[in-house]
């Protein structure tokens, strides 16, 4: 079945824009990037679209469809009624490059701020041994196949372009706490979450686990246990005491 | 470069409005009740069933029925207007407003911050939890402490309530306890404390397994939230409309 869907889809750049309104055709089966591919084919040839995979696996084709932060291959048209104006537009979070592409390079630069692993100095590459609960724990977080639609939709730096500087956003939170949760990883991750990576901005509403395309939970996981192990560091007065007696570092 | 010049505050076109203003009004109704019988300062204890409502539990200051007073009354009586419940509900309050999923509800609901993803907030400043008061939120470990003891108590209360036999009251107290164990034990902090600092859990079997049982627990940790505090309400509520003699309790074995 074939019906004529009404869109209305963000078109312009940085010197400025609007939604402009596009009656196109949806058959069945089909996803939001199918009929955005559909006007580029047939109405708008200079459309900028970013996609790559349509699987939900390479994270490119990130946007907000009906002001929700969405996958546009994960969207099918089967949620939408067919009377219902279908409205694109390009996150909002990051700089715009052209109608739904944007500039995400602020999520390298927090990824570039993140050590890296650092295993023990007395261990060589193929001696590291793992158990499987262990490895399990961390997986989850591997899952993340930075779409950046987390980053896009936390408030903290959605609506405060000014706490861009000193927040990475959930993801590189999550990328720190999946650090700090790994058995051979040496480096003191605690302080540098709540110091440098702004995680005493996270107020915990879940906007990010609630926008994840892979369902990872954020904030539950990685986030909170992040918080938990800030607060037995710098704020837990019971640990303060017993660091003071009995003189532990 | 410039974000994408989009002047709606969203184009969200569900009914996004509907859960924060939900729980607003929820938490809004729970606080009326709560207050008003916290300074009624009656009808908390019925004397003929030992039932006494988990809001006046333990009841420690002087002005407490002497029956309903299970760990005596080291406290003098209370100046003014207050009541016996002001002693613990700052523990109890505490837990609940420094609770994970707590701040979740009013941050969204109460402080629209944000009222619901992709909503833009109204306030032109935000700091999060980095500086006072907000920063306090990290104390929630020690309202876990607190409100584990109070637990225990009204497990005590429960028990001690079926020395008269069985009613309804007794089944409600046992449920009210039975929720509100659920939901401390589903804590985030708790989580933490039985095995989520570790890093290494295959060194701790058993502290892994306590993990991963608290876990389940926590993935409901927003309805054991709910459920325990209106049961708590509707428990207080059944003690006291048996104290007050408005209805009479239903006894199985007497």
């Amino acid at each position: 079945m074939s019906y004529q869907g009404k869109f209305r889809v963000w078109r312009g750049d940085d010197s400025g824009g609007a939604l402009e309104d596009f009656t196109v055709e949806v058959n069945e089966g089909e996803v939001v990037l199918d009929i955005i591919h559909r006007l580029q084919a047939t109405q708008a040839p200079d459309l900028a679209v970013r996609w790559n995979c349509k699987a939900g696996k390479c994270g490119s084709c990130s946007a907000e469809i009906n002001g929700r932060p969405r996958l546009m291959c994960m969207t099918r048209m089967s949620v939408f009624e067919e009377s219902e104006t279908i409205t694109v537009t390009p996150m909002r979070t990051f700089p715009i490059i052209r109608d739904l592409v944007t500039d995400v390079s602020f999520n390298y630069t927090k990824a570039r701020e993140v050590p890296s692993f650092a295993p023990p100095k007395d261990l060589a590459p193929g001696e590291y041994r793992m158990q499987q609960v262990d490895v399990e724990r961390s997986q989850e977080f591997r899952k993340c196949i930075e779409c950046f639609l987390c980053q896009n939709t936390c408030h903290v730096v959605r609506d405060h372009e000014e706490n861009k500087e000193a927040f990475s956003g959930p993801r590189f939170l999550m990328r720190v706490a999946e650090l700090e949760m790994h058995p051979l990883d040496t480096a003191d991750r605690v302080d540098q979450a709540q110091d440098e990576h702004g995680l005493g901005y996270c107020n915990i509403t879940k906007c990010c686990s609630e926008v994840c395309p892979e369902h990872i939970h954020i904030t539950d996981n990685a986030l909170i246990p992040m918080k938990e192990r800030v607060a037995d560091r710098k704020y837990d007065p019971v640990v303060w005491l017993g660091n003071k007696l009995f003189r532990r570092s | 470069m410039a974000r994408a010049e989009i002047a709606a505050r969203t184009l969200r076109t569900d009914r996004w409005w509907l859960p924060p203003l939900t729980t607003f009004v929820g938490l809004l109704l729970i606080s009326i009740y709560a207050a008003f019988r916290t300074f009624q300062g009656d009808f908390y204890w019925v004397d003929q069933y030992h039932y006494l409502t988990p809001m006046y539990s333990p009841c420690l200051s002087e002005e407490c029925l002497p029956a309903a007073s299970h760990f005596g009354q080291p406290l003098p009586a209370l100046p003014g207007f207050l009541t016996p419940p002001v002693v613990i509900i700052p523990f109890l309050l505490g837990f609940r407003i420094t609770c994970y999923y707590y701040r979740k509800a009013y941050y969204r609901a109460a402080w629209a911050s944000p009222p619901a993803c992709a909503v833009a907030e109204p306030h032109s400043k935000y700091t999060g939890e980095t500086r006072f008061p907000l920063i306090a939120q990290n104390l929630h470990r020690y309202f876990f402490y607190a409100a584990s003891i109070l637990l225990l108590i009204n497990i005590y209360d429960a028990i001690v309530a079926f020395g008269t036999g069985v009613g309804l009251g007794n089944i409600i107290l046992l449920v009210n306890v039975g929720l509100l164990a659920a939901y401390t034990l589903s804590c985030h902090s708790c989580r933490h404390i039985a095995g989520g600092r570790l890093k290494h859990f295959s060194k701790h079997p058993v502290r892994y397994w306590m993990w991963t049982q608290i876990s389940k627990l926590n993935n409901r940790h927003m309805l054991l939230a709910w459920t325990s505090l209106i049961f708590v309400c509707l428990t207080d509520l059944y003690v006291a409309l048996v104290a007050s003699g408005t209805i009479s309790d239903l006894r199985f074995i007497n």
